[in-house]
């Protein structure tokens, strides 16, 4: 009988030498160790068996089947490996293939640079104070000290809409500085004798009558500062204004002041920042300069302090504008203005 | 303004170079645009200068470009219209071939006994060639023309860059010093400078010298106020003025030159004049021109002849009045021009001479054959005379100068100025004395600045010794009393005002001399004011925001557009209208901003096969008794594909109502709203016909209408170039929405596990699937967690008329696993309640 044991274990390990994948495994644990298996047949015929035999047969028959469990689990484990190891090496993709497009959402790049610049001005204390679009002749030009007929008034060529008084015409607001008025009166009304300080921004769309091209837009976003207080000074606005252009362009961004005219400023000045794309090297995009034009800006004309109803002997302020799409066009290096109320999404989607 | 630099070294002495004056003007608010070499050595960029300023032009080599002159001009032995002149150059002999026909006629003359003077290029200089179209640089070689060798020529204004003149070359002054570099002796640097429009002062020579001299804090070179001889009557016997309107001509200054010669005006006068953009006529305009470019007043010279024929033996009475509306006058430039009333002319007893400071009229103009000139310089308002120019379309040096101010004070300086160049050039004998009519001399303000004012503003802290300093250098009269200096107004600006202002104004003159640049950067010392934010703002950005994660891009749309283009939405109502449109595709502001956004679909209609935008907003909406009403929309625009296609996937299923109702769930739940409700839209309070009646909603949170959406109608569609998706669309109107109270709690995550079972119910085709969903969340209680439709289904087995709806239902306690049977419970109960509200059938 341990003979037989012995032949069993001998070719069923010899048929598991051959076996090389998963259905020849089953059939094989169906033979050899399933339920009518010759191992078990020897289980069967134990009773058959003289007492002095049964203990070693039993043994010799315990240590066959486990032997052949574990031969059994050894191959599965072994055609497992060599299965994941052919489709492995089988199953591969062709990674060059474009990914599937997703219709992704986004910002408009002007919102987006409107947002950059907000922000900084909001982490400086400067609020967002936004007001209406259509203003009349008087919040436009006349509180703003530009009186009728005067020049500077031909620096802002006007879309007048229909409806105003003749000494008082309704008119797309050319800046947002009818803003500083709006809010001078809205703060100062809460306390006319002792109006309180000032720190707000005014982004909002700006309108002038020009010819659309590459460069020039009858349509464009203004941000305006304004400061207003009983010590604000020219100085703090070099040092506001530089710390913004410090965290709009960079640590390192050089400014320079030079004088200017804005009838609602006086003194006035703009701010040029060193090119970034040349790094004052002079490139196209600064016109050889060096210097990139970036905002307007002084301290508030006192016949405007009146008008918002704050005592110019008593209150300063200062006050600043920047074009956001201009801005942005710098950064990305967008050679048409026009692209931006385009909405071509070929353009927008860049962004 | 052009102009050249060599005009200001004439009344200050700088040793700076060209590049560091520019700056220094332009900081000094005098904007330096760009600079014009024409001849003066430019800075040398590749030796790593940096670039200050736009800069182009030519320079002349000094070594190859010299004054010479011809001594006398041979015929070619081949060819008529050439010519050979025997030239020196200072040290050489030359013989140089030229074409220029204003040469032809000194031909065959022998040696001249006056030689001319011309501009020499000799072998190896770079200069423009002459023959081809713009400026393109040549360098001079050594080449065979017609059997003569030729290496060196003399030059024309276009070879050199002065000008676009190629008919002949150019005669030098007879005083032009042989051998000199050309560059030396006539080279230049042009600027182009911005003037704004407090800086009107300064649009001429002496007001730019004036501030660069203040700049450097070097002497101006002043005008001799008694520069010339005088002879003959006085004028004053001959001519008077009168004034109607004061306040419209403040002055007017004559003066009166005898036997004048016209002739050509010095070479380099002509040069000047040219670089500085004026066409030189002859030495009697040119001395109108000279003058004005050098004191800033506009001068008009008259035939005084003319004037003495019109008066008929009567003495000259020049007047000056307002026309009659519709007067009619024949200008310089032969155009007869109907006035309006309030142009102001200038008149003899005959009727009008001119268009006062704008054009004067053709008759009384100076000719070849004028003998006798009367000079005016006059004050005029610039308001007036803006007006007066924009009408007639008439932009002048004059008109640009007057329209901007200029002082009275200069009416007398520009006259005689202009006299002493008259007298110079075209050899007149002037007249004794001007005459003079002066009503109205303004008041040139004195402000009383302290050292208090300036740190107020400034910040910084200037004494009154300087302060006094800075504003002297201006021309200011100043005075200092302990720490306040009181500062009288030179005679020459009207730009600095009175009381508080005036400090304000005088300031800004203190900051620039100071230097902008000197001024020390601080932070604000005022006490921050209190931050109450912007919360519309904020809450509109976080609408872009929401948008924007659900796969919208923003849009920003022009305001202006046509009511054909917003009425294809359908009748939109009054528009707010554009009184001066600059086309008529933008005559009036937007009332929908659904059209705009439609439109940004349209246009990208072919270009991508997904499409998904929102704008944020105003529409403009007219308000009869005010200004509009500009009250601020959401609009959002889908079609096409829900994913743009692939390469295996191209045929994504197509965006339909749904979507947009997907999107604007989202959107509205993101904001923690929550009790939203949609119902078919209301056709009759919609707006024109924009949504298809079967395919839009109303949109309804915690019971206020906040919006509508749907699919387009298909009369709206067809207006519009589309792809043949259908496209949906949203408003919302944002004050409205803001209006809604959200809900910031969220419910808690459940601790113990949901119970999950599916049911199909068979209802009516009619029966919205809002009415089941809300009977089974009603019956389903608070052990109902959730409930969602995940299938509908039509099919021959369920009968004509029916749907099945299939339900997803969740069921959860709180604090404990839900048993099968207590599931069991609440599902019989939501299926009982079905069957008796609306006769629903448990699908088997």
């Amino acid at each position: 009988m341990l003979e037989r044991l012995n032949e069993i274990e001998a070719a069923a390990l010899e048929a598991l030498e051959s076996v090389k994948d998963d259905e020849a495994l089953q059939a094989w644990r169906v033979a050899h160790v399933g339920r009518s298996a010759p191992i078990k047949m020897v289980y069967k015929e134990f009773g058959k068996l003289s007492k002095e035999e049964r203990p070693a047969v039993g043994k010799r028959a315990n240590e066959v089947k486990v032997a052949l469990e574990a031969a059994l689990t050894e191959r599965a484990e072994a055609i497992k490996t060599a299965e994941l190891a052919r489709s492995l090496e089988e199953d591969h993709l062709d990674v060059t293939l474009p990914g599937r497009p997703v219709r992704h959402g986004g910002i408009h790049p002007a919102t987006q640079t409107l947002r950059r610049i907000l922000t900084i001005l909001a982490d400086m204390g400067f609020q967002v104070y936004t007001s209406r679009e259509v203003e009349s002749d008087e919040y436009n030009f006349q509180h703003l000290n530009f009186p009728v007929g005067h020049p500077a008034r031909e620096m802002q060529d006007s879309f007048y809409v229909e409806g105003g008084k003749e000494d008082n015409p309704l008119l797309m607001r050319t800046h947002t500085s009818p803003g500083q008025i709006r809010a001078m009166r809205e703060f100062a009304a809460e306390s006319p004798e002792n109006p309180p300080s000032i720190r707000i921004s005014l982004p909002g769309m700006c309108y002038r009558y020009e010819q659309i091209t590459s460069r020039s837009e009858i349509q464009f976003n203004q941000v305006e500062g304004l400061a207003v207080g009983e010590n604000i000074t020219f100085s703090d606005l070099k040092g506001t204004l530089n710390d913004f252009a410090r965290r709009m362009f960079g640590q390192h961004a050089r400014t320079r002041f030079r004088a200017q005219h804005f009838p609602f400023t006086e003194p006035s000045a703009e701010m040029d920042v060193e090119c970034f794309l040349c790094e004052g090297e002079g490139c196209s995009v600064c016109k050889k300069s060096g210097w990139l034009e970036i905002l307007g800006c002084g301290m508030v004309h006192p016949n405007v302090l009146q008008a918002g109803g704050y005592d110019p002997r008593r209150y300063t302020g200062f006050a600043f504008g920047m074009g956001p799409e201009r801005q942005a066009m710098l950064r990305h290096n967008i050679k048409d203005i026009r692209y931006f109320w385009g909405n071509d999404a070929r353009f927008l989607e860049q962004f | 303004m052009k102009l050249p630099v060599s005009w200001i070294k004439d009344y200050v002495n700088i040793n700076i170079s060209v590049e560091e004056l520019a700056s220094l003007l332009t900081l000094a608010g005098l904007e330096v645009e760009e600079i014009r070499y024409v001849g003066w050595a430019m800075p040398d960029y590749a030796a790593g200068e940096k670039h200050e300023f736009k800069t182009y032009g030519l320079s002349w080599d000094p070594e190859k470009l010299v004054v010479a002159e011809i001594r006398e001009v041979k015929p070619h032995p081949d060819a008529d219209r050439l010519v050979l002149c025997d030239l020196f150059d200072g040290k050489d002999q030359h013989l140089a071939l030229t074409g220029a026909p204003n040469l032809l006629q000194y031909k065959d003359k022998g040696a001249f006994e006056k030689p001319l003077k011309v501009a020499f290029a000799k072998e190896g200089s770079e200069i423009y060639d002459g023959h081809k179209e713009g400026q393109v640089l040549t360098k001079l070689k050594r080449a065979k023309i017609r059997g003569i060798e030729s290496y060196s020529m003399v030059c024309s204004e276009k070879e050199l860059g002065i000008s676009d003149e190629h008919e002949g070359i150019i005669f030098l002054d007879d005083d032009a010093p042989v051998g000199t570099p050309l560059a030396d002796y006539m080279g230049d640097a042009v600027f182009s400078i911005d003037i704004l429009p407090n800086n009107a002062r300064n649009v001429n020579v002496l007001g730019i010298a004036r501030e660069v001299a203040a700049l450097t804090n070097k002497a101006l070179k002043r005008i001799d106020k008694k520069p010339y001889e005088t002879s003959g009557d006085a004028i004053a016997e001959k001519v008077k003025i009168e004034i109607a309107e004061p306040e419209l001509n403040a002055r007017f200054v004559l003066g009166l030159i005898r036997d004048v010669e016209i002739a050509p005006s010095p070479y380099l006068v002509q040069r000047r004049l040219r670089l500085a953009g004026i066409r030189p006529i002859n030495n009697l305009v040119d001395a109108t021109n000279y003058a004005m470019f050098e004191v800033g007043e506009p001068l008009h010279a008259f035939d005084y002849d003319v004037l003495v024929e019109r008066a008929k033996g009567k003495e000259i009475v020049i007047s000056t009045r307002t026309a009659e509306e519709g007067e009619k006058l024949t200008t310089l430039d032969n155009e007869e021009r109907t006035l309006q009333a309030s142009n102001v002319l200038v008149c003899d007893e005959a009727g009008a001479l001119s268009i006062a400071g704008v054009m004067g009229g053709l008759e009384s103009e100076v000719t070849e054959d004028t003998k006798n000139v009367l000079l005016e310089g006059a004050a005029w308002n610039f308001i007036n005379i803006r007006r007066t120019a924009n009408h007639h379309n008439l932009p002048s040096e004059a008109s640009y100068r007057f329209s901007r101010g200029v002082h009275p004070a200069l009416a007398e300086d520009g006259v005689k100025r202009g006299l002493y160049w008259m007298q110079k050039w075209a050899n007149g004998k002037i007249a004794p004395d001007l005459v003079d009519n002066y009503p109205l001399p303004p008041s040139d303000p004195v402000v009383t600045v302290t050292e208090a004012d300036v740190k107020r503003l400034l910040g910084v802290e200037i004494s009154a010794e300087k302060i006094a300093e800075l504003l002297t250098r201006l021309e200011f009269s100043t005075q200092v009393e302990g720490t306040s200096v009181s500062a009288a107004t030179p005679p020459i600006r009207m730009d600095i005002g009175e009381g508080i202002v005036g400090v304000a104004d005088v300031i800004e003159e203190i900051a620039r001399l100071y230097g902008y640049d000197n001024i020390p950067e601080t932070r604000i010392g005022d006490p921050l004011p209190p931050q109450i934010g912007n919360p519309v703002h904020d809450w509109e950005e976080k609408l872009r925001d929401q948008l924007a994660t659900l796969a919208l891009q923003e849009t920003v749309n022009y305001r202006m557009t046509s009511p054909e283009a917003q009425e294809r939405l359908g009748s939109q109502g009054e528009f707010v209208k554009l009184a001066n449109p600059s086309t008529p595709e933008k005559a009036v502001l937007r009332r929908s901003l659904m059209a705009s956004v439609l439109e940004v679909v349209e246009k990208n209609a072919r270009l991508r096969d997904s499409l998904a935008f929102f704008e944020i907003g105003p529409v403009f909406v007219p308000n009869k008794a005010d200004l509009p009403d500009e009250p601020r929309k959401l609009a959002i625009a889908m079609t096409g594909r829900r994913q743009p296609s692939a390469w295996d996937t191209s045929d994504a299923p197509v965006m339909d109502f749904y979507d947009l109702k997907g999107v604007t769930h989202a959107f509205l739940a993101g904001l923690g709203l929550k009790d939203i409700v949609y119902t078919p839209a209301d056709t009759s309070t919609q707006p024109g016909a924009a949504f298809h009646p079967g395919k839009s909603a109303q949109v309804t949170v915690n019971g206020v209408v906040v919006g509508a959406f749907g699919e387009l109608h298909p009369v709206a569609a067809e207006k519009y170039e589309f792809a043949d998706t259908a496209v949906l669309a949203a408003e919302f109107d944002l004050e409205t929405l803001r209006g809604v109270q959200p809900a910031y709690e969220i419910t808690p995550v459940p601790a113990f596990p949901p119970m999950l079972e599916d049911i199909a119910l068979i209802v009516d085709e009619s029966l919205p699937a809002a009415k089941v969903e809300h009977l089974i969340r009603q019956t389903g209680g608070k052990m109902l967690a959730d409930a969602r439709l995940f299938d509908v289904y039509r099919g021959e087995q369920l009968g004509e008329g029916k749907k099945s709806l299939a339900y997803a239902l969740t069921y959860q306690a709180p604090d404990r696993t839900l048993t099968d049977k207590e599931a069991a419970k609440i599902r019989k109960k939501i299926v009982k309640r079905l069957e008796y509200e609306v006769g629903a059938e448990l699908r088997g």
